[in-house]
């Protein structure tokens, strides 16, 4: 017979509940988790590390067809969209068998089902698994921990059929690159697919509702992307909206209202990215103090739901939407779950955001108009990769930094970045901003020669008028 | 050359104090070792001696004056013939901090995990310059981040007087900015009289004052609190028989009479205890997060009521002293409690305390711990009482005692033999002979 009754039980195992369980664990919890799908999660399944796998393959095809900018020689370059997806799919097994690993590792019981809520007894929580042949688990457990994560959210009228408009999942897995690819949604979603599937040769239209791509960044970051897109061939629709999509035996026609006018764009396929929605249902919330507010629940600073002994964490407790703030978030609610004093929230402004494009896009913190916003005087610096030694060597100068600093105290209130492997340097910037650090700790800070990083050092230098290189 | 004499740090923990009396005054000349002014600090007062030999130029700080920061200058030594500066002298040479007197000494190793590590040398050579916000906190370092310092410093806030909620109790941003929007950083305001409403007039009354507290009083108070908010406490009460005690004291005084000797019953219990504390180390303990601290040396705090208020001097190694010595030791550290002259080293450390209120008639009370000592005995007055002996109902002389207890080190069950073993001490006294 196998055990039933635990100290925490996580329902969901993305990056925020796999990561809860274990710290759970560390401290000594008798913990289980309970999976649907695949151990991971969307994240290690379908979402983050399996598209990266796609943009390497994208990025690689791309320095192969540039080879002789850099003195070599490539002939008949070319690819196959299987091996590249396979490719893409074997990564994603070889870390789900990884997280398999550190759930025994880590002494943690993994049941295979649908989890949810199912009332109170003794003073514990009673969880209801089902798996896949309706087979039923009857579990306690004194805490339980929601981290179920989100899907993709879809406009009435243009759900995604899974053949001609595609979600994010069916995109990850093309049987081909389609010739013409219609994008909704220029989100980190929509934007990392627009590239990929650009770099493979797919006429791509990108449709955003707002006035500007990656409307979350910066709008100096948001330019440059834009500029650097349509350098490459992609089509960028601003304040445009897709009325209406007609499906056709191969291809999907839609009807796109920009400035009043409507045209009609006739494409091989469409990929949906317009935001996400958490999964709340079938989990046993009604009749529970849980509330539910525009498709995420209701958590306060440490994922406490309000429904006694009941913790949400991640995507399902709403934006941002990433799986680095699900795992911090289960770190916390299983260390207040445990009375771990001096704890803090998560500080959302100090949650990096990545996009994987071609350039990459990332930051952290205040955008300068939010900076205004809020009420700072700020100081803004900029810094382009143009003056930077190591990516010209690359071969990769296109490229921005920016820092926004409040101009009475000296706090980095943002970060910025386009450009080659920003997202690997934007951790640089949320240490400086988890530290607290000023403009004079950034500056007395040496940043090595020749990297990429140098490029942050001098964009701090700038905000202050002390720029080197430009 | 004229020198700054500063505010003395007089313990670890001292952040500022209060200059009580100055024995001179400008003008007077002064040589190394005289006494020049008088500073109360967090417990005590102290006296402080001049380093240097000179006249004093100026007093920079008046008589009475509280919360005065240590290491800022309080007054000015000149040589004979110099002219005197108006304000602080330049900070270029290191200026000297008078040395208190006695020097604060560490304390006995087996407590040291409870207690803030002393600072090797005397306190910082120099006056911290004003616009410097972190100041040091008893010679240390403390612990910001550098916007935390930034702001604090633009903002006039002393980083020294404010909680850090950081890592390991770094202060960051939001310390300070919750310092600044509580003011609780910044020198109390001024007593404001509250208006009182007309219709009070229909009921003279006295005046409402507004008394500011002493050094001694806030310390009393957050540790006081901080005992009853974080010390998880247990209560044990036992009524212990004293007639055989009694009779030993009369014994011992009447023995000591010509040496002078008076033994208390107090003495008496206070030997009790620890002898009973010797048998259980784990009552003669503290906690802290990460281990239990069983002290190696009996040492035992007793709570002395003075007109300052509580505090509570220590009979050192008190299983190894004779009654007669604790006693005498006891006369002591008692007078100079109230006359505020105890030395650091007498009233800081301990690792149980005794409070006895049986000369106010109190019969049974509940002490506050007095941390990070796990236990205290509270000693209610010996009185005749009924009581049931063999069936039969006679008369004993009895003294109810409660200990309260720490209980994340000391269990019911442990403080109930412990107080198992006092009864054997108290009502067999002869046992603390053996």
């Amino acid at each position: 017979m196998a055990e039933t009754s635990f100290d925490l039980i996580v329902i969901g195992t993305g990056p925020g509940g796999y990561v809860a369980a274990i710290r759970a664990a560390q401290l000594g919890m008798k913990t289980a988790v309970v999976e649907r799908d695949h151990l991971g999660g969307i994240c290690l399944n379908w979402g983050c590390i399996p598209t990266k796998a796609l943009l390497r393959s994208a990025e690689v095809f791309h320095l192969m067809k540039h080879a002789d900018s850099f003195g070599l020689s490539a002939k008949d370059v070319g690819f196959d969209a299987k091996k590249v997806v396979e490719r893409s799919r074997k990564v994603a097994g070889q870390l789900n068998a990884g997280v398999k690993h550190l759930m025994r590792k880590n002494k943690i019981t993994v049941f295979e089902g649908a989890g949810r809520l199912d009332g109170v007894a003794g003073g514990l929580r009673k969880v209801a698994v089902t798996d896949k042949d309706k087979k039923a688990t009857a579990l306690t457990a004194k805490n339980v921990i929601l981290a179920t994560g989100a899907r993709a959210r879809e406009l009435p009228g243009m759900e995604a059929d899974g053949k001609l408009v595609w979600t994010y999942k069916e995109a990850m897995v093309p049987p081909s690159i389609p010739k013409s690819l219609l994008v909704i949604g220029s989100g980190a979603i929509g934007i990392e697919f627009a590239s990929f599937f650009r770099t493979f040769g797919s006429e791509v239209t990108v449709v955003e509702v707002l006035d500007r791509i990656l409307p979350v960044e910066d709008e100096d970051i948001s330019a440059f992307a834009r500029k650097a897109f349509e350098k490459q061939g992609m089509k960028l629709m601003t304040s445009a909206t897709v009325k209406a999509l007609k499906k056709g035996t191969n291809s999907v026609t839609a009807a796109i209202e920009a400035g009043g006018k409507t045209q009609e764009l006739t494409v091989e396929r469409v990929i949906s990215a317009v935001g996400i929605v958490g999964n709340v249902e079938n989990l046993g919330l009604e009749g529970t103090k849980v509330k539910v507010e525009r498709s995420h629940v209701v958590i306060d600073q440490w994922g406490f739901t309000g429904e006694p002994n009941v913790y949400a964490i991640g995507d399902l407790c709403g934006p941002p939407w990433l799986a680095h703030k699900a795992s911090h978030e289960g770190v916390i609610a299983v260390e207040h779950i445990a009375g771990l004093k001096n704890l803090h929230p998560l500080d959302v402004s100090n949650v990096p955001g990545c996009t994987y494009c071609t350039p990459q896009v990332a930051s952290v913190g205040l955008t300068e108009k939010a900076a205004k916003e809020k009420g700072h005087q700020v100081k803004v610096g900029r810094f382009p990769f143009i003056g930077n030694g190591k990516a010209i060597a690359l071969g990769e100068p296109d490229g921005l930094v920016k820092t926004v600093f409040d101009a009475r105290t000296g706090e980095l209130l943002g970060a910025h970045m386009i450009g080659p492997e920003v997202t690997e340097l934007i951790q640089g910037y949320g240490i400086a901003r988890t530290l607290e650090t000023t403009e004079a700790e950034l500056m007395h800070a040496v940043f090595p020669h020749p990297t990429l990083s140098e490029a942050m050092h001098e964009a701090v230098l700038d905000a202050y008028g002390r720029v080197i290189h430009i | 050359m004229a020198i700054n004499i500063l505010m003395p740090a007089l313990s670890p923990t001292m952040t500022e104090g209060k200059l009580a009396k100055w024995h001179v005054k400008e003008g007077d000349k002064v040589s190394s070792g005289q006494v020049i002014c008088e500073i109360e600090t967090d417990k005590a007062t102290m006296e402080v001696e001049a380093v240097d030999e000179g006249i004093v130029g100026r007093i920079l700080v008046a008589e009475g004056t509280e919360a005065v920061k240590v290491n800022a200058p309080i007054a000015i030594l000149v040589e004979e013939g110099e002219a005197v500066p108006a304000g602080p002298a330049p900070q270029a040479t290191p200026a000297q901090p008078p040395a208190a007197a006695p020097p604060p000494t560490p304390p006995a190793s087996a407590q040291a995990p409870v207690a803030a590590p002393v600072p090797s040398a005397a306190p910082a050579a120099k006056p911290a310059p004003p616009k410097a916000a972190p100041a040091a906190r008893d010679g240390q370092r403390i612990f910001a981040s550098p916007l935390a310092k930034r702001i604090a410093a633009e903002a006039g806030l002393d980083l020294a007087r404010i909680d850090g909620s950081g890592p390991h109790g770094r202060i960051v941003k939001a310390d300070v900015e919750a310092a600044r929007k509580g003011g609780t950083a910044r020198a109390a305001p001024p007593a404001a009289p509250g208006e009182r409403p007309a219709a009070a007039a229909a009921f003279p009354a006295g005046e409402t004052r507004k008394i500011p507290h002493t050094s001694v009083r806030k310390v009393i108070a957050r540790r006081m609190l901080e005992s009853k908010q974080q010390v998880p406490h247990i209560y044990l009460t036992v009524d212990y028989e004293i007639d055989a005690l009694l009779a030993a004291r009369q014994a011992i005084n009447a023995v000591g009479e010509k040496s002078k000797i008076k033994v208390s019953v107090n003495d008496m219990v206070i030997k009790a205890c620890a002898q009973a504390l010797r048998d259980h180390p784990d009552v003669n303990a503290s906690w802290t997060e990460t281990d239990m601290i069983q002290y190696g040396t009996v040492d035992v705090s007793v709570a002395v009521a003075t007109d300052r208020g509580l505090i509570t001097p220590i009979v050192r190694n008190a299983d190894l002293k004779g009654i007669g010595r604790i006693a005498s030791e006891m006369k002591d550290l008692a007078a100079r409690a109230r006359e505020g002259k105890l030395k650091l080293e007498e009233f800081q450390g301990g690792g149980f305390t005794i409070s006895n209120m049986g000369m106010y008639g109190i019969k049974d009370f509940a002490a506050v711990i007095n941390p990070p000592q796990a236990a205290i005995l509270a000693v209610g007055a010996g009185e005749q009482r009924v009581v049931v002996r063999d069936g039969q109902m006679v008369i004993r002389t009895i003294m109810s005692c409660t200990l309260s207890a720490d209980h994340r080190v000391v269990d019911g069950a442990v403080g109930a033999q412990f107080l198992q073993t006092l009864r054997g001490y108290i009502e067999q006294p002869a046992a603390m002979l053996l």
